[in-house]
Formats: C-alpha cells, structure tokens, sequence
C-alpha cells in the first residue's frame, strides 16, 4: 500500500533576466525563487491498482514519483510504501519497485539489450529460473525476440521503450511506476504498450501508477485518476466523475444535401460548410433524438454522428477551471 | 558483491567496442612518449649526474604511463557519472538496490582498466623492442615486479576515490568543467603527470611526496624499475593503503550528504 499525508517539496531556482549586464550581476549576487514543487500533497493507493497521474507540465507528477521512488527527499510529510519510507530505505524499497522514465534509458547503450537485462538480473539478485520464465513471458508479450540480441543504439524509439518496460519487470516488482511510457511512440506501439501494462496489472496484481499527457492512456488504462496542478491535488476520483466537472454537451456533425437546415433553440453552429454543419448541442434544453428528428425533417442528411466531451477538453477545462 | 562485479563487467564490455578510439589513443600516446623521452635525454646528455632519477628509471616511467595511462591519469573522467548527475540520469540509478559510491567506483574501475587493456600491448611490444637507451627495462626482481602489480591496482583505487570527491562536488556545481580543469591541472601536476616527483625541486617535492596524489601513478611507475625497492617500496604501498581508505570515507560521507539534497535534472 501507497500512502503519501502532507509532502511538501520547495527547490531553490537561480533567477535571471536574460541579458549581458544582467548575466554579470548574476556573478556577483544571485537572485533565488523558491519553488513549491509539492504542497500538502496526500493520497493512498491500494495494492494491485492503477491509478493515472495527470495534471500540466511542471506540476508536480515526476516529483512525487521521484520521492515514491526513493530519489528525492520531501520537505516533510509522511509517505509510506508497504511500511517503509522511500528515502529513508532506498535500497531495500526499491527492491520491489520498478521504475520507468520515458524520457530516459536504463539500458546500456553499446551493448545488445539482452546483457543490460543480465545486468539487472546480478543488481535485484533475480533467482535464475525466475528469471528465465519472466524473461520468456516478456519476449512474448512485448515481441522482444529480434531486439534482445541487438544494441540499444540500434533500437527504434518504439522497440526501446518495449526494452525498458520489459526491464523494469524483470525482478518482478510489487508495484510499477511508468513516467510518460508512451512518449514519442506512434499509434501501433502506444496500443501494444497499453495493452501490456493492462495484463500486468490484472494478471500478476501489479500496483502500476502512471503520469501522462496522453488522454488515450488515461482512457485506454485507469479507473483512477488524481489530477495535480501546481502541486496540488485538485482530483481523486475515476473518469466518470472527472467527467461530470466539465460540461454535458455533445457535438452534432451533420452531412447533408439541399438545402440546409434552420437551427432552433439549444443548438448552436460552430461550423458551417457546403453540405456539413457542426453544431453543439446543450441537451439540457434539447435532447439528442429531439434535435436530429427537426434536422431530419428539414433536410435530407446523409450522416449524422455525436460525440461527447473528449478527455482531452475536459482536462484542458478543468486545468482552466483550477486555473493551472 | 556479485551486482558489483556484474557492473564491472558490463562497463568493461561496454568500453571495450571502441577500437577506434583505442587505436588513436595509442599513436598518440606514442608520440608523446617519444618526445617525453627524447626530451628527457638531450638534459640527461648535458649532465647525467644533474638529476635525481637515472635514465633507464625515467625511461621505463615514461612508457609504462603512457601504456597504463587510462589507469592513472586524473584527467581520465568518467563521462557516465558526471552525465549522470548533470544530465538526471541519476534517476535510474537511485532506483536500484545498490550503494551509488560503490557503483560508481565499480564502473570507474572497469572503464579504466577495460581502456588500458585495450591499449597498453602495443605500446608496451615497441618499448620493448626500440633501440637502447630508449628501451624500456625489465623490472630488478620478481619481488618487485609483484610489488608494482600490487601497487598498480592501489594506484588506480587512489585516483578513482580522489574523482569520486571530484563527482560528488558537481552535486553542487552542475557542471563538470571547473572542477575538471582544476584536477587536471593540480592533481596532474602533483601526481607526476608531467614530470615524475623526484624531480620537483626539493621544498616541493618534500611537500609533494607526503600529499595523497603522491599513491597515484608516482608509487607503481618508481617501483617498476626500481627506483623506490624493498623497504622503501613496502613503505609506499602502506602510504597507498593509508591515503585510498581515507579518501573512500570521506568520499563516501560527502556523497551521502550530496544525495540528501539530490536535485535530479531536466524533468
């Protein structure tokens, strides 16, 4: 179990204008902003849950799974992770974590990716018939077996994040931490690393805590969510209830032929084309089925489809909302 | 120990792939070589008696640094670990179930003997073989040859517990360059990278020889042609025991502190 009461975490920013004189003055005395990277920033997490971590750039999330993680040491507060405190006993908590950066790489650059998994075989002291069986369980699921002979260097983007989520689950760990897995990764590897992490979590129980900017992975993954912005958490809850924060109105694309339609109370257009109309409906005063009947009466549509919010607006709403 | 020892391994293997870079670094190293010498003989042709090592001493000094240079030469940095703390690769590193210090001077260690094997044959093969006085002489005795082997691998330990000190300050800097050029330049120099202790004049050299960059390359070079023998030789192994324990503990008391306040870089 994951619980974090009340971290706070304040880093200490050299501040300057830009500029030659300016640069000088900063030789001789400096000006400091103080940073609060965390502020009273408290959830608990059950095992064998996945829970998604968002919020904008620079709010926080790599910082609270950088102390989780044992790297960085919080001002103060309380987190405890299946008893111990991360920083306190680094070596024996990260026996059981596994930790993916995506913006970084564990795996030694030169040499084929199969000798940085010995590697970290000898560093978790991983039993070798363990070993074996999760290796060959990975290969499978990640469809390593053409990779594992060939050196990092030589890897594409897609087929080296596959290695580095493989790498971390070599020592079987308790609970994962993914930092942005699907950056950078086109649409192919982004569905096979979703799909992985997803049997991971149901099959070995794996508690997996994922930070995103990718809606889709929030979507495609998590049934929790906790929303951070400026280093506070603004959310804890599932995506339904993120949901009912943003508005209920769903968008019409309407296609058509003649003439077009006159729009009544509730509908507003957005866009209008020959023969294509955008309209956002507020169902509140106009039901879904009420507004394409008086379409369909009107004109002859060839196409009508309805959409709702997309994640991606909504965080974008509620980050306006939280003014983040 | 065994994960150490894995890390060893790997950054050996790793180091080992550039051969290119090993081939530069050895013709390099041989010019250098025979300017060094042939500088040395013209003042040793002006007054023989004039200097504080004897030829031959000087010679086999020179050749087995510029063999073993990787080995010893403070101006060897391991580009792993100040990208590491410069560049937030850091991160993966605290995530393992491992004492840093130790790893990193696992990883040292590989590295720099990993660069020396690749390069020390064929410098070694020409010394052996050019025409005297430029030839490089075999040790006095057995005794002394197990000595300078003994010595070596202190030597190395010395150097790489003084860069881990130098590591530990870019915790503070960010930036490595400072503190590089520095110990490039001071350490180097009171090592006996440009010229052998001996002969620093007398003031500095009684200074010199006391301080802990005289375990470095000074002791293992000097006993290989038996210019420091027998007890004198024992006595510069224990000055080597006595300085490479006392820089790992204040190399590892300063590393925890720095880790205390870690600031890993870049997100």
């Amino acid at each position: 179990m994951i619980k974090l009461e009340n971290i706070n975490k304040t880093f200490r920013v050299a501040k300057r204008q830009g500029g030659f004189a300016r640069a000088v003055k900063a030789l001789f005395s400096r000006e400091y902003e103080i940073i609060h990277a965390l502020n009273n920033v408290s959830f608990t997490i059950n095992d064998g849950e996945m829970v998604g971590y968002i919020g904008p750039n620079g709010a926080g999330k790599s910082t609270t799974i950088k102390i989780m993680c044992g790297i960085l040491t919080p001002d103060n507060g309380i987190c405890e992770i299946d008893g111990r405190t991360p920083w306190l006993e680094r070596v024996a908590h990260v026996q059981h974590i596994g930790v993916v950066f995506g913006q970084r790489s564990q795996l030694w650059w030169d040499v084929p990716v199969v000798d940085s998994f010995e590697l970290i075989k000898d560093i978790y002291k991983v039993d070798s018939s363990l070993y074996q069986t999760n290796l060959d369980e990975l290969t499978e699921l990640l469809d390593l077996s053409e990779l594992l002979k060939t050196p990092t260097r030589s890897l594409s983007l897609g087929q080296r994040m596959r290695c580095e989520i493989a790498a971390s689950l070599l020592h079987s760990p308790k609970i994962l931490f993914l930092d942005e897995p699907t950056i950078g990764l086109d649409a192919v590897s982004k569905i096979a690393v979703r799909q992985f992490i997803k049997k991971i979590n149901a099959e070995r129980k794996t508690t997996v805590i994922l930070t995103t900017h990718d809606m889709q992975d929030i979507e495609a993954l998590t049934e929790r969510i906790l929303l951070i912005g400026k280093g506070k958490i603004l959310l804890d809850g599932n995506l339904a209830e993120l949901k009912k924060h943003s508005s209920e109105r769903k968008t019409l694309i309407v296609e058509y032929t003649g003439k077009a339609p006159t729009i009544s109370e509730g509908m507003t257009v957005s866009e209008a084309k020959d023969g294509r109309l955008i309209i956002v409906l507020d169902p509140t005063q106009l039901s879904v089925s009420e507004a394409i009947s008086q379409l369909a009466a009107q004109s002859d549509l060839i196409d009508v489809s309805v959409t709702g919010v997309s994640s991606e607006e909504m965080v974008a709403a509620l980050y306006e909302e939280y003014s983040i | 120990m065994k994960k150490y020892l894995a890390v060893f391994r790997i950054r050996f293997i790793n180091a080992l792939q550039y051969r290119a870079a090993a081939a530069a670094g050895v013709a390099t190293q041989f010019a250098w070589g025979f300017l060094e010498i042939f500088a040395f003989s013209a003042f040793y042709r002006a007054n023989p008696n004039a200097f504080p090592m004897e030829f031959s001493h000087t010679v086999s000094y020179i050749w087995l640094q510029q063999a073993f240079l990787a080995l010893f030469m403070m101006w060897f940095w391991e580009s792993d670990v100040t990208e590491a703390i410069e560049g937030g690769a850091i991160a993966y590193e605290l995530i393992r179930p491992m004492d840093l210090y130790k790893r990193w001077f696992a990883q040292s260690c590989a590295n720099r003997s990993a660069r020396a094997l690749l390069r020390c044959a064929p410098i070694l093969l020409i010394a052996f073989i050019v025409p005297k006085p430029y030839r490089m002489g075999l040790p006095p005795s057995l005794p002394q040859f197990t000595m300078f082997v003994i010595s070596s691998a202190l030597s190395l330990g010395v150097v790489v517990a003084t860069s881990m000190l130098a590591y530990v300050s870019i915790f503070y800097t960010l930036s490595s360059t400072g503190i590089r050029s520095v110990f490039t330049t001071i350490v180097g120099f009171l090592a006996g990278e440009y010229i052998p202790i001996p002969f620093f004049p007398p003031s500095i050299r009684a200074i010199a020889e006391l301080l802990p960059f005289a375990a470095m390359q000074n002791m293992p070079l000097r006993i290989y042609s038996g210019n420091i023998a027998g007890r004198d030789a024992l006595w510069g192994l224990a000055f080597q025991v006595f300085w490479l324990s006392l820089l790992i503990v204040l190399g590892r008391l300063a590393m925890n502190r720095a880790l205390k306040r870690v600031v890993v870089q870049g997100g």
